[in-house]
């Protein structure tokens, strides 16, 4: 301890961020070798789900523009990382309405290439749509957003013969073996790049990226932006072009999310997309705090595992001897109930604009002190006054 | 095309017009007020409909009886969900507003699959208003033509109600400048209530009267509606009332038509109101019948 408090201040805090992941890195490793399959699907989805909230706390929490357009992006990323990965034969069976486009269906590639793919493609579509949409402000941008979300789905839907239309694609190959196509053979039983670790480094990569992100000259634009618009650009700080980039990058995300999403799902069809599904993106969002990445991450955690946790209220249940039928749709209700009590009555979410710091996880011990000595003064003070009555 | 069949389209373009017209109202005259997408208004037609339908096909209510009654209850709905999700946050951030306006849309949808199952019904078929007559020899069903004369009639009410009467002339008020309507002795809260209330009457009307045109009701019914007619009231000029309803038919009208001249874009109907949306936004902001504001620092 005394030795970290004597180092550099930031060479310190980078030693900490790299033990943090190779900790988490570990217990990752054991989860994956000790969870079942459930659990690490679980698992899988929650790490999903911290890529798309940081994702929108980016241009909704610290840009301040509310934008609506997520489910659009997830979709681009989602179709494009699986007609790319798909093998041949696997799309022919898949497209029998009407035979895929001959130069789509012979492309085939390895999943990150694909993913990365999937997701500079929904960056490039964000970029076409932030161009015009983001000269609107507040509803009007949310409307717009969603809207263009709305028109890519029906795109989608649409043309048949190069997404298979409302039948969607089935049998996404799954990347449980090495992506990269680095390891040797014989190491695929112990150290195997499976699902979670893809999504996990993903995961990992996407919240350092943030980080600096949101701490470096270009975060601090975005606050600036955030706070008000107006003075920001007196001070010098070019609106419109931070605000497309804050969307490109947030698109960019959305893009990898929905690649990720789509390879867990192992069927993507254009209804996953609906607005429904920018909607959880956004209760995560407002549980975490609009304007704390940290908040997003946790949010994101704790959602995907209360969503499952919350899975008996759909189920029958047995009151005494007589059994109770299952209503499927409880839990959704139960859902919408704690947003609405969230944004009610603690609409700054968790952790509000709060991020972690390892300055304030340090201290955490001073403050335990600090607290019981204060607590013991009082007592004390409290026990001389009772001693001179 | 033939004669008969276009002007089958035009009916049909005047009805579905007409539906959009009367649930862009609610929006338009909500956002006046507080500035505020009330994204549940959706949902509160979904549930004009589906009141309606339970009233006339579960408690056999004639229908003269129900839809008044189903109009009534929508509209205590309408009211209570302005005070249980929008009045506690009156001075909250709009961001803040904003995710309550979905949460009780995502709220209201998720209690109407648990109640109203999520498998469509069959809205009641009434022959008085689906008998099909003839006219020169076309075939139109009667609903197409009450549907316009209904929404004309709803309309004619509404504009004295805002124009004439008392309460309208403060609604007006409110929505022209709220901090300077409450010091001129205007009660903020009772014409928010009442603007609620004017709203869902309409929207219960349209539901009743999309009932009976589209009769099968599912409880994500007034999520697509919902949309186009908020951005029908966008088109219009949002905050105007006369803007909503040309919004309205001016989506109504080309969703029908560019499907009737263009059948292959027939998969992409829902989209010409974001398209259309998306140009007017980028023309003139304001919609057809805004006026400017100057940003002021």
């Amino acid at each position: 301890m005394n030795a970290l408090r004597t180092m550099n201040h930031d060479r310190r805090n980078q030693i900490l961020t790299a033990l943090a992941i190779v900790l988490v890195a570990v217990l990752l490793v054991i989860a994956n070798m000790t969870l079942s399959k459930y659990h690490l699907r679980l698992l899988n989805l929650g790490g999903i789900y911290v890529i798309l909230s940081l994702s929108m706390i980016l241009i909704n929490g610290f840009v301040g523009l509310f934008s609506l357009g997520h489910a659009g992006f997830m979709a681009i990323g989602a179709y494009t990382c699986a007609l790319l990965t798909m093998e041949p034969a696997e799309k022919a069976v898949n497209f029998y309405l009407k035979p895929i486009v001959p130069w789509l269906g012979e492309m085939h590639m390895g999943f990150l290439p694909a993913m990365l793919i999937g997701g500079i493609l929904a960056a490039i579509i964000g970029f076409l749509i932030g161009w015009p949409v983001l000269r609107l402000n507040d509803d009007y941008l949310a409307i717009a957003t969603l809207g263009f979300a709305e028109i890519i789905r029906i795109v989608l839907t649409n043309l048949q013969t190069i997404t298979n239309g409302s039948l969607g694609l089935k049998g996404l190959p799954k990347m449980e073996i090495d992506v990269f196509g680095l390891l040797p053979e014989s190491m695929h039983g112990i150290l195997v790049l499976n699902l979670s670790a893809c999504i996990w480094i993903a995961v990992i990569i996407t919240i350092l990226f943030f980080v600096r992100l949101i701490r470096g000259s270009y975060g601090k634009a975005f606050k600036a932006i955030r706070e008000d618009e107006i003075a920001a650009e007196a001070m010098g700080i070019d609106v419109f072009h931070h605000k497309l980039l804050a969307f490109v990058i947030a698109s960019f995300f959305a893009g990898i999310g929905g690649a990720l999403l789509g390879n867990i799902m192992q069927t993507i069809d254009p209804l996953m997309f609906r607005f429904l599904m920018t909607y959880n993106v956004v209760l995560i969002v407002v549980i975490g705090g609009i304007g704390s990445l940290t908040g997003g991450v946790l949010a994101a955690i704790i959602v995907t595992i209360f969503m499952e946790l919350l899975r008996f209220l759909d189920a029958s249940w047995m009151l005494g001897p007589v059994q109770v039928p299952g209503t499927a749709g409880v839990r959704m209700v139960v859902f919408s109930i704690i947003l609405m009590v969230m944004v009610i009555f603690k609409p700054q979410g968790i952790m509000g604009r709060r991020e972690f710091s390892w300055d304030w996880f340090l201290s955490i011990p001073t403050q335990i002190k600090e607290f019981s000595l204060n607590r013991s003064k009082k007592e004390a003070s409290a026990d001389s006054k009772k001693g001179c009555e | 095309m033939t004669l008969s069949a276009f002007m089958q389209n035009v009916a049909n373009a005047v009805s579905l017009g007409s539906l959009y017209a009367l649930l862009a109202i609610g929006y338009t005259m909500v956002y006046g007020i507080l500035r505020l997408i009330n994204f549940a208004h959706g949902e509160i037609f979904m549930l004009g409909a589906y009141f309606a339908f339970y009233a006339v096909s579960v408690f056999l209510l004639p229908w003269y009886i129900a839809f008044p009654m189903a109009i009534l209850i929508t509209a205590i709905f309408g009211v209570l969900l302005e005070r249980v999700a929008y009045k506690p946050l009156r001075n909250a951030p709009r961001i803040a507003i904003m995710m309550s306006a979905i949460g009780a849309s995502y709220l209201i949808q998720n209690v109407g699959i648990l109640v109203f199952g999520g498998v469509p019904v069959s809205f009641p078929n009434i022959p008085i208003f689906s008998q099909v007559c003839k006219v020169g020899g076309i075939s139109i069903a009667r609903v197409s033509f009450v549907i316009p004369v209904v929404t004309l009639i709803a309309l004619a009410v509404l504009f004295y109600i805002i124009n004439k009467t008392k309460v309208g002339t403060a609604m007006r008020a409110v929505s022209k400048d709220y901090e300077a309507a409450r010091l001129m002795g205007i009660d903020v809260n009772t014409i928010i209530t009442f603007t609620f209330g004017i709203g869902s009457v309409m929207a219960a009307i349209g539901a009743i009267l999309w009932g009976m045109k589209y009769p099968s009701l599912i409880p994500t019914l007034g999520l697509m509606p919902g949309l186009k007619c908020f951005i029908a009231a966008v088109v219009g000029g949002i905050g105007d009332v006369r803007g909503a309803v040309i919004g309205g038919f001016i989506i109504g009208i080309l969703e029908i038509m560019i499907v009737a001249f263009f059948p292959d874009l027939s998969g992409y109907r829902d989209a010409f109101a974001f398209v259309l949306l998306i140009v007017i936004l980028l023309v003139k902001p304001t919609g057809l019948m805004g006026k400017s504001a100057i940003e002021k620092v």
